[in-house]
């Protein structure tokens, strides 16, 4: 079982402190186990008679029972909870380095909202199992195996009293978790249709009023309610059952002592108080045994997450970032010979027979429809994804070949997505450029038209909110270009960058970036009007070259490239145009 | 996750919080009441329970000593016997007792007795079954009326509240507090009734036995105060931090996936994994106290149980030897003590739970205690067809009543025919939409449609000759029939087939496996951005509306299913009083009016000839769009 594998893995560290759990629980459970023999010995020895004595004598052991076994409880759960937060912590660390080493591709496959869940919700999930494990785990085996030990000390005969018992409950506790457990899942399910219902109604909310849609919406909600009503009425019924039961079990076991016991006291082979302890330690084992099983109901759960870990934690990385080369041949080059990609399991590559050069300090704009291919080759450019066949090579060097260090510094990269981290506005732009001073962040943002910037009353400290919410779309991108432009790489790289900025900065940022940036630029664009001041424009169809020249010569023989144009000055009718796809 | 409510928050108001919790029973209150007594009656078989075992036990006991004795002696001749011999213990003990010397143990009795205890035990849980069944049926439905209540309260609040609270925060209330609320009262709501009723009962019953070793016991009350003062509050301050911590640690993971391109590209995996060790380090520290503290709350507990043994048997054997008190007494308090303490130790441990579930309730109730668009009833009402004439007389509006967006407003659009508005974010564009679909209520002037104030018209009665194309392109969790459908329930499939036929939505649906019948995942992740543009331009046409309302931003499609777009809406359009709030120039030259929207005032107004000529903003725009060869969008503030 995977659960094991991951347990193991993560508890061996903290072996030594799972020695003192056990240690500890050990002492703590034989002082728990002593102590009814002593209660006992003061009421038949002290008590009964009225010997005040003997009260304060074995008063006085017992209290310092009880306080010796508070303290090694106490040390118990001291080693426990270190030993299971510790196990948590070294989880948490090994998914979430594993999940930052990898590439693009394998964080698509797992999804980004997948890797999320794995390391929040999932990662709880086990850590409270590994919580219950290191200190209940050890104590419900010691709890039980004490009890036995001393019901067999104290009668041999009656032990049988104990099987039965035991099996019983454990029966009774087996019907009951093996019903709850599915039963649970099903009511999970249901809060989550529930809740998804209630997220819907919530962000479609000008919807279902526009098209006076309360009502059905209600009636809709009201099904998922009586749904999670149903499932929760379903476990309730369980749980009403589980207690009364067990504590049933328990007490007719007591009855059961006292008649069986009945017999060997008449036979003279057994004394009354031996009785009475037999009853105290048969309690015990049953304690045991539901401790055993509550473990039991977490451990589907606990199971289900830590597959979901080890996926990520032993999924294997494909790319091999132990590429030294610091040394450019040609600074600023950007070469594809002959590239093909494809994702994993798919029909047909992506992109292919991609053979394209672009000389130091020209610019390139990359045009096509959407899944043409585009983004790939900006992820292949800046190795978020490797080429299958071919090689791309900035400054004369294979990418695979560059020192990771050497590739962050030579390329500037802006995502498609303006994403911002939280943090001041100089955090931000320090993100790419660690070093960069006041003067290159000013002069980037000068270039990348965030001047907004310089409105704020608190300029570069200003924080911005997770993902950059507090923000606007506009404003959002215009930092992301300012971050890749502060450490002056000698490639820029725009990943449909543009799209958010109104056509006046759009043009204002090109201007810029032509006058005071040295570096090569690769502009992949949506509208025309970004990409046709490049100096050359490459036209992807299906992930394919199908045209590569100046936007004069493109316009006048290249049918995809006109058609993109006509289709974006709007003279054309919808009905005349076939899908791309 | 970042948007859970902190679990060990504190109700503000805890009492009136509680209380009015408890009001949302009344509708269950027999079944609750009945509970109440069978839980009461459960406790009380639960308490006899023991003095039926001690019973057996004084049997096997006596039974044991008769059989030490000769068979035909006295009981008083035993006793007699044992005072000679200098055992005076002995024989005050034996002449308690009811022996038969030599008769040895009573099985008959015994087995009697025993059989007698097993009936109490049952009659003890089975009830107790009963009364949780009972429990279990009343909580649920409590939780059902307060899921519809608050789900009401969704369609009742006026939109203005939902613009104005965070929306993580209220899918919070209604998903996350109401589930703790569920769990907390459907696990506790027995164990407290129970709790308080065996409290009181034991306690009762010790009184009873022996008021002296009551105090002794009572000192159970005190030394548990005295360990939740010092292990149980700052537990739950380590708690707080310990979810603080952890909120800090999901936003660290949250963000570094969602940014993961840029991490890996800048080369900043080491210190992103730094910043996070040392956040995770903190959540260690902080949930390894709470769990240590926590964790200690049960020994310490179990201490004291001991503690308080030691000294009731100190007191009992001191009357005991006084002759205050007999064996049996002694022995029958002791049981009775553990399970006092037992129950207060479960309240202790169930006060913060109360605590978290109380400030659940408190943010719940909040919610439905904010005021709810006035109900309304029709001074007027629409003809069955009518003709589609829109127009806003003197209308002052304002989001908030200090800062007046729209201040005199006048326009007028006649049937059928299609008005433009352009302007910079925060222009007011989409105010306008508001206000004629009455999502807000305007301050002051009037808006007319066919010449009737819409204030006097039901809000269904107006919106439902009104239709919607937002660029959020909301769809349901059902199958794309029934988002099509979903503005005309009842719609055939002919009729679903003809309006996708319409808006090129028909092409891609038969490309996908179970075509109509497919359903649209949470996230519409099988749909690209524009088809489902597409499906909501359907849905709008099925209903055939008077007056329609788009907005065309299609920035996230490629630019042929933009066409596709274009066309559908202008397929949309044909015959319908339209208000495009518009994005690209080029769309909207061909409209009848173009409103130009500067601060929430039409700064401009006319045909799209008109305005050129006029060479003003309009102009300014278009003269801008022509030389990007672009469009026009929102230029950001």
């Amino acid at each position: 079982m995977r659960l094991l594998t991951l347990l193991r893995r993560y508890l061996f560290d903290y072996r030594g402190m799972l020695v003192g759990v056990v240690v500890f629980q050990a002492l703590q459970t034989f002082g728990m186990l002593f102590l009814p023999t002593l209660n006992a010995r003061m009421i038949d020895e002290g008590v009964a008679v009225g010997d005040v004595d003997t009260v304060w004598r074995v008063g006085g052991w017992m209290t310092l029972v009880a306080v010796g076994q508070l303290l090694c409880n106490a040390l118990a759960i001291y080693f426990g909870s270190r030993c299971a937060m510790s196990a948590g912590r070294d989880l948490r660390r090994d998914i979430f380095h594993h999940v930052i080493d990898m590439g693009q591709q394998e964080v698509s496959a797992f999804t980004a909202a997948g890797l999320i869940t794995r390391n929040t919700n999932d990662i709880r999930q086990v850590q409270q199992f590994i919580v219950l494990s290191a200190t209940m785990l050890v104590m419900a085996p010691l709890m039980s195996l004490g009890g036995i030990v001393m019901a067999l000390y104290e009668s041999v005969e009656l032990s049988w009293i104990v099987v039965v018992t035991v099996v019983v409950l454990a029966i009774a506790m087996g019907v009951i978790v093996a019903r709850m457990v599915p039963s649970f899942t099903v009511m999970q399910e249901r809060i989550d249709a529930l809740n998804s219902v209630t997220r819907q109604q919530l962000t479609g909310i000008r919807v279902i009023r526009a098209f006076v849609r309360e009502h059905a919406e209600s009636q809709r909600f009201a099904t998922a309610n009586e749904g999670v009503t149903e499932a929760n009425l379903r476990v309730g019924r369980l749980f009403a059952l589980m207690f009364p039961l067990v504590m049933f079990i328990i007490q007719a076991a007591s009855a059961a002592v006292i008649w069986f016991a009945a017999f060997e006291v008449e036979a003279g082979t057994l004394g009354v108080g031996t009785m009475m302890a037999f009853i105290q330690y048969l309690l015990q084992i049953l304690m045991g045994v539901m401790i055993a099983s509550f473990m039991a109901m977490m451990l589907p759960r606990a199971a289900v997450s830590a597959r979901r870990i080890l996926e990520v934690v032993d999924h294997p990385i494909a790319i091999d970032a132990s590429g030294s080369t610091s040394a450019l041949p040609t600074p600023g080059t950007v070469e594809f010979s002959d590239v093909e990609y494809r994702y994993p399991g798919a029909e047909a590559p992506v992109v292919s027979g991609l053979d394209f050069t672009v000389p130091a300090g020209t610019s390139l704009a990359i045009v096509g429809a959407t899944g043409s291919g585009k983004s790939t080759i900006a992820s292949l450019l800046v190795r978020l994804v490797e080429a299958d066949t071919g090689a791309v090579c900035i400054g004369g060097v294979d990418v695979r070949d560059l020192a990771p260090e050497t590739l962050t510094r030579t390329v500037g990269f802006v995502p498609q997505q303006a994403f911002l981290f939280s943090g001041s506005i100089a955090d931000n732009l320090r993100f790419a450029a660690p070093g960069a001073s006041e003067a290159d962040m000013r002069w980037a943002l000068q270039v990348a038209q965030a001047d907004f910037v310089d409105d704020l009353a608190d300029g570069l400290d200003h924080q911005i909110n997770q993902g950059g919410t507090n923000l606007s779309g506009g404003q959002r991108q215009r930092m992301a270009i300012a971050r890749a432009l502060v450490g002056r790489p000698e490639v820029l790289v725009f990943d449909d960058s543009f799209s958010a900025l109104d056509t006046a900065t759009d043009k204002a940022l090109r201007a810029a970036l032509a006058e005071q940036v040295d570096a090569t630029l690769v502009i992949i664009a949506q509208r025309i009007a970004t990409a046709q001041d490049a100096d050359r424009i490459l036209v992807i169809d299906h992930g394919r070259i199908v045209g590569l020249g100046s936007h004069e010569e493109l316009a006048g023989t290249n049918e995809v490239y006109r058609e993109i144009i006509e289709s974006q000055s709007g003279a054309h009718h919808a009905g005349e145009v076939t899908r791309g796809d | 996750m970042a948007t859970e409510p902190e679990p060990n928050a504190r109700a503000k108001e805890f009492l009136p919080t509680m209380k009015r919790l408890l009001g949302r029973f009344r509708p269950v209150r027999l079944v609750m009441s009945a509970a109440v007594v069978l839980v009461a009656l459960s406790v009380g078989f639960t308490l006899i329970g023991p003095l039926i075992l001690g019973h057996a036990t004084n049997l096997v006991f006596e039974g044991w000593v008769s059989s030490r004795m000769s068979a035909g002696q006295t009981q008083e001749q035993v006793v007699a016997e044992l005072r000679a011999a200098g055992d005076d213990t002995m024989a005050d003990m034996v002449a308690a007792m009811v022996i038969v010397p030599g008769a040895g143990i009573d099985f008959a009795a015994l087995g009697a007795v025993l059989l007698l205890a097993i009936g109490v035990y049952i009659l003890a849980s089975g009830v107790e079954w009963i009364a949780n069944r009972m429990l279990n049926f009343g909580v649920q439905r409590v939780m059902y009326r307060l899921r519809e209540d608050v789900e009401r309260k969704i369609h009742a609040l006026p939109l203005a509240h939902f613009d104005r609270m965070r929306r993580g925060d209220v899918l919070s209330r209604l998903t996350n507090d109401l589930d703790n609320l569920n769990q907390v009262l459907s696990e506790s709501m027995g164990q407290i009734i129970r709790s308080v009723l065996t409290v009181v009962g034991v306690l009762a019953v010790m009184f009873a036995l022996s008021w002296q070793l009551t105090l002794v016991t009572l000192l159970t009350v005190p030394l548990t105060a005295v360990v939740i003062g010092l292990i149980g509050v700052r537990s739950q301050r380590e708690f707080t931090t310990q979810w603080k911590s952890t909120g800090v640690l999901n936003t660290r993971v949250e963000e570094s996936i969602s940014g993961h391109n840029l991490i890996t590209v800048y080369g900043r995996g080491d210190s992103t994994k730094d910043a996070f060790d040392a956040e995770n380090d903190e959540v260690f520290r902080s949930s390894f106290r709470a769990q240590l503290l926590a964790g200690l709350m049960m020994p310490a507990m179990q201490f004291i149980g001991n503690l308080v043994y030691v000294g009731i048997a100190l007191v009992g054997a001191l009357q005991v030897a006084n002759g205050q008190l007999r064996l049996g007494t002694v022995q029958a308090f002791i049981q009775y003590s553990r399970q006092f303490s037992q129950p207060l130790a479960q309240l202790g441990g169930m006060a913060a739970q109360l605590q978290s579930a109380a400030a659940c309730a408190e943010r719940v109730f909040e919610l439905l205690g904010y005021p709810e668009e006035p109900v309304e009833h029709a001074r007027a009402t629409l003809p069955d067809e009518p003709r589609g004439e829109i127009e806003f007389r003197h209308v002052a509006f304002g989001y908030s009543p200090d800062t007046p967006l729209i201040t005199d407003l006048n326009l007028r659009a006649e049937p059928g025919t299609t008005t433009a508005i352009v302007g910079h974010t925060g222009a007011g564009k989409t105010t306008l939409v508001n206000l004629l679909m009455r999502f807000y209520e305007i301050d002051s002037g009037q808006i007319l449609f066919d010449g009737v104030d819409t204030s006097l018209l039901t809000r269904e009665d107006l919106r439902s000759h009104m239709g919607m194309v937002l660029q959020d392109t909301w769809l349901f969790g059902g199958t794309i029939e029934e988002n099509i459908a979903y503005g005309k329930p009842g719609a055939t499939r002919d009729e679903v087939i003809a309006a996708a036929e319409t808006c090129y939505v028909d092409h891609f649906v038969r490309t996908l496996p179970q075509g109509y019948d497919t359903l649209i995942a949470n996230d519409g992740g099988n749909l690209s951005q524009g088809e489902r543009q597409l499906i909501t331009i359907a849905r709008a046409f099925l209903t055939r509306p008077t007056v329609l309302i788009l907005d065309e931003a299609t920035s996230s499609v490629d630019t042929r299913t933009e066409l596709l777009l274009q066309s559908a809406m202008q397929r949309l359009r044909s015959g319908r009083t339209s208000f495009v709030i518009a994005h690209r120039l080029s769309t909207i030259r061909d409209a009848d009016t173009i409103l130009v929207m500067d601060h929430g005032d039409i700064v401009e107004q006319g045909a799209h000839e008109e305005l050129l000529a006029h060479g003003g903003v309009y102009a300014e725009l278009h003269a801008a769009q022509l030389a990007a060869g672009g469009s026009l969008d929102d230029v950001e503030a």
